[in-house]
């Protein structure tokens, strides 16, 4: 070899990288057409599904099927006066047509979200339809509600005349329009949703410490024993994930309530003279959710440990460092990115809980989930429960981001 | 002590006594079992002499490694007493024993730098700040890393690893430094270099050192005395030239270097050498610890000591006819198998020059000195 091609490496021939790329190409797309199924599979099933239910967090359809007419009349409508004759003309048109196709009830609710008052006002004049007489409608209006007269209640209306709505997204946060559009806080016996926030947050966290504080030493114990032990061990760790999350959480329901095994054990060895209440509080949600997540924070943990030689420990000792000491600084920093990967996995998988807390926690207790199923399931509310649901969604994606800044992503072993 | 730089080490300690001055190590009767029945080593006496380098060699199981690792603090004798420095250490934790170990796959700390590493043992031994970090640049530059400080090891060439593992053992200044395979994960050439580097190092500071291998050529290089171990018992311990030229059993001669191992009878002694007859009725002269007459005697022959029958061996004590089976050339030396005393087989290792003209299925006279044929019982 020869001075030159020693010290820089010739130049590569003109489209040595595009060839490269041919010869590769088959081998690229096997994989992808390996992996399509699987792909396709999740975006019909998952991504999909979820893409399309969070922009019902801003979809607006009501106002605009059912008040067409009164739509346009408002167009030129300043806002600030009590609209023309023409709108009430409109408006006593379109709820004609509404009450014929059934549609009133849905637009009194949607409404109602934003005006207290607005479903009985639009039922009401439904319902006196076919008594309006001949001449001048807005007054009959005012006579059956002097609200009607308000340029507020027609705001409304014209706000909402526009096919997207910022309502649901600025609930979800506490936050309102009022009459003229500003953004403002809605009123404190409103604001619930930033104290379900801070909750969900704070019992997610609860938890993971507590898995952390737990599992920690276990995955300890598991990582040292003989092998034969540790496959024992480790069953008991992974049986609770065997079972249904419905079975052991109404396990812990027969534990916690108040005539439970832990009352009736705790009242035979008189530790206690009264039954104390388990059931429907903070500490059995935490401690039913600290049993359930147990698993997800050992598992990363353990085969984070178990990849640390037995050599670790043994040098630091040999080097002066007793054995606190050599666990505190050479050992526990090194299970760091299992610590990392637990944590998060239990942290956010807390943060979606909904059956536990249901059946185990008192209504202090529930988390954003339980709010968002209530909203589809009891109120048909879709808008709301996405807004919800794209909050928690939100939410999550950042502590993961902040996590994987503050961990650095290379640090967070998942198995 | 710990003032002390690495380059004054501890030969300018006043000896408390001359047995003590003599003495780092000494384990007396000790045994070792893990499940109660079998013994891993085998009531093991063992002296280290201060500033001396002890390689411990044998296969695996052999009990080495059990035995450094009592020395260490990591394992408890069952039975028996360990003496550092006159002092009996059987019970006292690995951190306080004042004995710089150097792993196998070196565990060096992943998550601290090469400097925070080798300063480690330094901060429980109060010294920080400063003389900390100018002992930790003397460590370094000893072991040829100067500048290298703020890498993490993951940035580090195996041989470099090792280095960083060498320096955080010594920079302390400990009584002593164990060694567990510390060259087993490097390549043949590199490890070569560092036996002889950690040979330089430890003459150059008087380090007292044991170390465990199971590379007989690496325990042969490197150290002052070596013991054998076998089934949990030291089969020999011995200057390296005495343990390859004067095996005392047949462990011995076969686990160092190659050997001929050919059973035999005695039939008699002469000027306290033993002559033995061989299945053919050659009688040989030979030497060894194997005393009178035993059933099971054997003599121990190695290859490079049986040579052409020529002027040079004029004064050789035995000549062996031998007819050669085949010929395996390798560079400077010659490998002769040939067919002797019989139908016994014996392996000949020859200078290229003298075995070029030697032709498979031709008849040689070999002959060897009475001192290189080794009479072992077991």
């Amino acid at each position: 070899m020869t001075e030159t091609l020693s010290l820089s490496a010739p130049a590569p021939p003109a489209g040595l990288g595009a060839a490269l790329r041919r010869a590769e190409r088959p081998n690229r797309l096997r994989a992808f057409a390996l992996a399509l199924p699987a792909l396709l599979f999740l975006v019909v099933t998952f991504a999909a599904p979820i893409g399309l239910f969070l922009t019902t967090a801003v979809r607006n359809p009501e106002v605009r099927a059912v008040l067409p007419q009164t739509i346009a009349a408002l167009d030129g409508w300043d806002g600030h006066s009590t609209p023309g004759e023409e709108a009430f003309i409109a408006l006593a048109a379109d709820l004609a047509r509404a009450k014929e196709d059934n549609t009133a009830a849905a637009l009194g609710k949607r409404l109602n979200y934003e005006s207290a008052g607005m479903r009985s006002r639009i039922m009401s004049v439904v319902r006196h339809l076919g008594n309006f007489k001949d001449g001048a409608l807005a007054p009959q209006f005012a006579a059956l509600d002097p609200v009607w007269a308000s340029p507020d209640l027609w705001a409304v209306i014209k706000r909402n005349a526009s096919p997207m709505t910022p309502y649901y997204l600025l609930t979800s946060v506490d936050l309102g329009q009022d009459a003229s559009g500003g953004i403002a806080r809605v009123e404190e016996s409103q604001a619930v949703f930033l104290d379900i926030l801070g909750r969900t947050l704070w019992i997610a966290g609860l938890v993971t410490v507590a898995t952390l504080v737990l599992g920690f030493p276990t995955a300890y114990v598991v990582s040292l024993a003989p092998s034969r032990i540790a496959g024992f061990l480790l069953l008991l760790v992974l049986l609770p994930l065997w079972t249904s999350l419905l079975v052991r959480t109404t396990a812990w329901v027969v534990l916690l309530q108040t005539d439970g095994v832990i009352n009736q054990a705790l009242l035979a060895l008189g530790l206690t003279t009264e039954k104390l209440q388990l059931m429907l509080t903070r500490f059995g949600t935490v401690t039913a959710m600290t049993h359930i997540q147990l698993p997800f924070t050992i598992l990363p943990i353990l085969s984070v440990m178990k990849s640390i030689p037995e050599g670790q420990m043994r040098a630091a000792r040999s080097l002066g460092a007793p054995p606190f000491f050599a666990f505190w600084r050479v050992y526990a920093p090194q299970t760091l990115p299992g610590v990392a990967a637990g944590c998060l996995m239990t942290f956010i998988l807390s943060l979606g809980y909904y059956i536990t807390p249901a059946l185990v926690g008192g209504p202090r207790d529930q988390m954003m989930s339980n709010f968002i199923a209530t909203y589809i399931n009891r109120d048909l509310n879709w808008g709301m429960a996405a807004a919800l649901a794209g909050l928690l969604l939100v939410m999550t994606l950042s502590i993961y981001l902040a996590f994987l800044r503050l961990v650095g992503a290379e640090r967070i072993k998942l198995g | 002590m710990n003032t002390m730089t690495l380059e004054r080490g501890r030969l300018d300690e006043a000896p408390p006594t001359a047995d003590a001055a003599e003495t780092m190590v000494a384990f007396e009767r000790v045994q070792k079992t893990y499940d109660g029945r079998t013994l891993v080593v085998e009531d093991l006496n063992l002296a280290v002499r201060r500033g001396e380098f002890l390689t411990m060699l044998g296969p695996s199981g052999s009990g080495k490694t059990t035995t450094l690792m009592m020395l260490g603090g990591f394992e408890q004798p069952t039975s028996g007493r360990i003496l550092l420095g006159g002092q009996a250490v059987e019970r006292l934790p690995p951190e306080r024993r004042d004995i710089g170990f150097v792993f196998q796959n070196y565990a060096l700390f992943p998550h601290m730098t090469v400097a925070e590493n080798v300063g480690f043992p330094l901060r429980y031994r109060g010294v920080r700040g400063a003389a900390a970090r100018r002992r930790v640049e003397e460590a370094l530059a000893m072991v040829k890393l100067t500048g290298l400080g703020e890498r993490r090891p993951a940035q580090l060439s195996g041989g470099q690893q090792q280095r960083v593992a060498l320096a955080r053992a010594m920079v302390f200044n400990p009584k002593l430094i164990l060694m567990d395979e510390p060259l087993g994960a490097l390549d043949k050439q590199l490890r070569e270099h560092m036996q002889v580097e950690i040979r330089k190092i430890q003459q150059r500071l008087g380090i007292t050192m044991v170390y465990v291998t199971h590379d007989q050529s690496e325990a042969l290089t490197m150290s002052d005395r070596i013991a054998v171990f076998h089934e949990g018992r030291i089969q020999q311990l011995s200057d390296p030239v005495a343990l390859y030229d004067r095996p005392e059993n047949r462990f011995v001669a076969d686990f160092i270097g190659d050997n001929n191992t050919l059973s035999c009878e005695l039939a008699g002694t002469e000027n306290g050498r033993s002559v033995v007859r061989m299945p053919d009725g050659t009688r040989l002269l030979a030497t060894g610890p194997s005393g009178q007459a035993r059933s099971d005697l054997t003599v121990s022959l190695r290859p490079e000591r049986i040579g052409l029958d020529s002027p040079d061996r004029k004064n050789a004590e035995n000549r062996i006819a031998a007819r050669v089976l085949d010929r395996t050339f390798l560079g400077d030396r010659v490998r002769l198998t040939l067919e002797a005393f019989g139908s016994e087989r014996l392996v000949a290792s020859v200078p290229a020059a003298e075995g070029a003209a030697i032709l498979p299925g031709s008849r040689i006279a070999m002959a060897c000195f009475a001192a290189d044929c080794r009479t072992l019982t077991r």
